[in-house]
């Protein structure tokens, strides 16, 4: 992979913090992302990962702490700093009252590009987002899927050099979305940053070199995948499911087995090393669960250690 | 996709212009984006607003005007009724035309189109997308001026070339509604809040001495309407329709002027309220 020579961050965050009344969205964060890294912000919805992002692209002003992107302040530059920002925003905002190539267009020209830049560009990313045979459709008659590949080509109109994505593949098909980390992947290559937000955990273990957990606006902890996986969790995951109303009384029944035992409602995961070697030692206890699965443990179990909820409620 | 980056193509240097923030210079691109979206969807809501006017025109002044028979004009000739209120009737097609594309139109594609969260993710600030509104709102107004000046000359209505002036008057007029009204917006959160703007408009479009002479009312009532922006329109417009000008035709313009101007301070000191949360 190739590596940027190491300068000043990109992104750098210090003590930020987003306030509506006594609601602190976003509590005091502090991040650096240094150029050409894909970074994650990893969080339940409401965990303040979309305020930081609006701050981070100028629109939304923080109460209070520094933030600065390419070395400037998005609130005194904001059209400086949003000229090499592509931004794919949660819920598509594309423009209904236009179609689909001059929503690339039109976005385009926003950024002050020139025409003949943009028709060439516009037919590249149709194609990019496979959408060319609906290039003079209207907005309304796309498919949600369709909508947001729409999005995510618009945000390259401008070939930006950090790619905010919020929540990229919500809504989209399993094979779209692989299409998508792929296309994503490529672009972090040629050197673009990444900065994006998500609740699932398989998208963060494929994108983010490194990744925050957030909850409730603050930053709970830091690092690469493999990183939090082996700080907070262990490497297998025994799960566990004896029928709805015995997962929580059986719970006493398994202490002492596996380095940490969390009782779900639906099932119980027991943390170990080695998953095999706790099944055993469950079944020679004399427990029968109706299943059992070992899996690799994953960022869904580092959340669940340090929040003590599930990611998806 | 695009070339490998390097460093130097993260370090930015900041521009030391003023309203750097706010602003980058290219209201055109909002403009060009407007004049599209008419084109392709919604020209229709255009052509309906022309009518309007013109049928109260028809209405009040050929039909009521059959009653009315001839009243005094501004220069103290007697001139038709339909020749009396044709100009008001301009001035309040300016006033609403532009209160609407400033409040309502700005208050949607605010809060429900999301139109501008999208323009504002771009090297756009506030600043051009206010411009490229309140131009767009203009060019409308003067396209229905220039229709309404036209149905008055095919009505035998127009009696100088000099009432040609009332399109060029009828966009001050329009600016000075469009600039105050994007500012006020600002204010708003909800649509019961929004009704506000037309319990204000309806009594200002009767009572702005639209349809009869403001000596009609008692003195403090009088005081009253000549502080409100539309009796300053209507009156500056029948001025120019009969080309009978007087000192108080600089009076009128002067209002708009400092509407304007207070309007377009009070709209830019809102802008990061109005488009940034």
């Amino acid at each position: 992979m190739p590596t940027l020579p190491a300068g000043p961050p990109v992104i750098s965050a210090s003590r930020l913090s987003k306030h509506y009344g006594d609601f602190k969205a976003v509590d005091g964060i502090s991040f650096d992302v240094p150029a050409g890294e894909s970074f994650g912000l990893l969080g339940p919805n409401g965990a303040g990962k979309s305020t930081t992002m609006r701050m981070i692209g100028g629109v939304s002003q923080r109460t209070s702490g520094q933030l600065t992107i390419m070395g400037l302040d998005p609130e005194e530059h904001g059209p400086e700093v949003r000229a090499h920002l592509g931004v794919v925003p949660q819920q598509d905002n594309l423009d209904e009252e236009l179609k689909v190539r001059d929503n690339l267009i039109v976005y385009g020209r926003y950024f002050g590009l020139p025409m003949s830049y943009l028709k060439a560009k516009a037919d590249e990313l149709l194609e990019f987002a496979q959408l060319t045979d609906k290039a003079s459709a209207r907005v309304d008659a796309l498919s949600g899927g369709m909508k947001r590949r729409l999005t995510i080509a618009r945000s390259l109109i401008n070939e930006p050099r950090i790619l905010l994505l919020d929540e990229p593949t919500t809504g989209l098909d399993p094979q779209a979305r692989h299409i998508l980390w792929d296309r994503l992947f490529r672009l972090k290559e040629s050197g673009v940053t990444l900065i994006l937000t998500t609740h699932y955990m398989d998208e963060a273990e494929q994108l983010c070199d490194r990744l925050v957990v957030v909850d409730k606006g603050r930053i709970m902890a830091e690092g690469s995948p493999a990183q939090l996986i082996r700080e907070h969790s262990t490497r297998e995951v025994l799960e566990l499911r004896f029928g709805s109303e015995r997962n929580t009384t059986v719970a006493g029944d398994l202490q002492g087995i596996g380095d940490r035992l969390e009782p779900l409602p639906d099932r119980v995961l027991i943390y170990a090393h080695d998953g095999e070697a706790t099944l055993e030692q469950v079944t020679s206890r004399g427990l029968r669960p109706i299943t059992s699965l070992v899996r690799r443990s994953s960022l869904e179990d580092v959340f669940l250690r340090l929040t003590g909820r599930s990611l998806v409620d | 996709m695009s070339a490998q980056l390097t460093a130097e193509d993260y370090a930015l240097k900041g521009s030391k212009r003023p309203l750097a923030a706010l602003y980058s210079r290219n209201a055109r691109a909002v403009i060009a984006r407007g004049l599209l979206a008419t084109r392709s969807s919604n020209w229709l809501v255009m052509v309906s607003g022309f009518f309007e006017p013109v049928l109260y025109l028809v209405s009040m002044g050929v039909g009521l005007g059959a009653l009315v028979g001839s009243v005094d004009g501004p220069d103290g000739q007697p001139i038709s009724y339909a020749a009396y209120i044709a100009p008001a009737l301009l001035a309040v097609s300016a006033m609403n035309g532009a209160v609407y594309d400033s409040t309502w139109n700005v208050f949607f594609k605010m809060n429900f189109a999301k139109l501008y969260q999208g323009m504002l993710y771009t090297s756009l600030g506030p600043l051009d997308v206010a411009i490229g509104e309140i131009f767009l709102a203009l060019l409308r107004g003067a396209l229905y001026a220039t229709g309404f000046t036209a149905v008055m000359a095919v009505m035998g209505l127009i009696t100088t070339p000099l009432a040609l002036l009332m399109v060029p008057a009828s966009v001050l007029i329009a600016f000075g509604f469009a600039s105050f009204g994007m500012g006020i917006t600002s204010f708003m959160k909800t649509f019961q809040q929004m009704e506000w703007v037309n319990f204000v408009m309806l009594p200002m479009f009767l009572f702005s001495a639209t349809f009869y002479p403001l000596s009609v009312y008692p003195q403090g009532v009088q005081w009253f309407i000549q502080a409100l922006p539309l009796w300053h329109g209507v009156e500056l417009l029948r001025q120019i329709s009969v080309a009978s000008f007087s000192p108080a035709t600089i009076v009128h313009l002067g209002y708009f002027v400092v509407m304007i101007a207070v309007g377009m301070l009070l709209t830019t000191s809102r802008l990061r309220t109005l488009f940034l949360s």
